[in-house]
């Protein structure tokens, strides 16, 4: 029997574990992966009220939650490697001007 | 969890993105404990399936090095960890005060595959239908912008 809040708690753990790194982070690619973080402990609540108050509907959520991710992390890096190849930095302070 | 540390502690990136893989791993088996076993199966499939290669793949074609400090990641850290620290306490806070103490037996809930295709194909057939093209519409413009400018000149196809 583990309570709801252990949960919870873990979920934002993580939460605050991929705000951290979205603000310290300088590298582009892994500021992307503290975001991925964040839809992760997301998703953990998602599973644990599911399985709180027996709804199934917050499984499928969670699916949904996941293809919009897989959907965002494939614009995302296109647009990383585009990023690259006009910039050849990945540093996101180097990346200030929106037309070189 | 430790691996979401590890994460932000790493400095090169594909040690991130290998503690990253720690971390689905983990959170699949905990929604196995939550009884979830469809979510848990996605959650490999996909997360640590298709999305970690799309971030390893990335990293060795960028050849990506460890990050540099700047002035920019100073300043950051400085009024960021502050900030994200008092989110953290209120968000504990908040979550230790308000909870109910209800526990929940281990594989409580039915997480039966059969039932949740019956919920996808019944209840949100609608929602199913729009995410199958929003991600046909992602894949397109994934390829279109990671396509070499000088590609459009040098095949048949007209691109973007």
């Amino acid at each position: 029997m583990v309570p709801l809040s252990c949960y919870l708690v873990l979920s934002g753990i993580l939460f605050v574990c991929g705000v951290l790194g979205f603000l310290i982070k300088r590298n582009i690619i892994t500021i992307f992966m503290s975001i991925e973080l964040m839809l992760n402990g997301v998703n953990l609540s998602f599973v644990a009220f599911a399985a709180q108050w027996h709804a199934l509907s917050g499984q499928v959520f969670v699916f949904f939650v996941m293809v919009v991710a897989a959907a965002e992390a494939a614009v995302g890096l296109a647009i990383i490697i585009a990023v690259y190849r006009t910039r050849e930095t990945l540093n996101v302070d180097r990346v200030n001007l929106l037309k070189l | 969890m430790a691996g979401a540390v590890n994460l932000l502690a790493q400095s090169h990136p594909i040690n991130s993105a290998l503690s990253l893989v720690v971390v689905m791993a983990s959170l699949a088996a905990e929604y196995l404990l939550l009884g979830a076993e469809f979510v848990a199966a996605v959650q490999v499939i996909v997360y640590a399936g298709a999305i970690m290669v799309l971030f390893l793949i990335t990293i060795m074609l960028l050849n990506a090095g460890a990050e540099e400090r700047t002035n920019g990641s100073r300043i950051a850290i400085r009024i960021g960890v502050p900030g994200v620290a008092t989110g953290g306490v209120l968000i504990a806070w908040t979550l230790l005060h308000r909870a109910d103490r209800q526990a929940f037996a281990i594989g409580a809930l039915k997480g039966d595959p059969s039932d949740i295709a019956r919920l996808l194909f019944h209840d949100f057939l609608l929602p199913f239908e729009v995410t199958s093209v929003l991600i046909l519409i992602a894949i397109m413009g994934a390829v279109v912008l990671a396509n070499r400018p000088e590609g459009v000149a040098r095949g048949p196809r007209k691109d973007g």
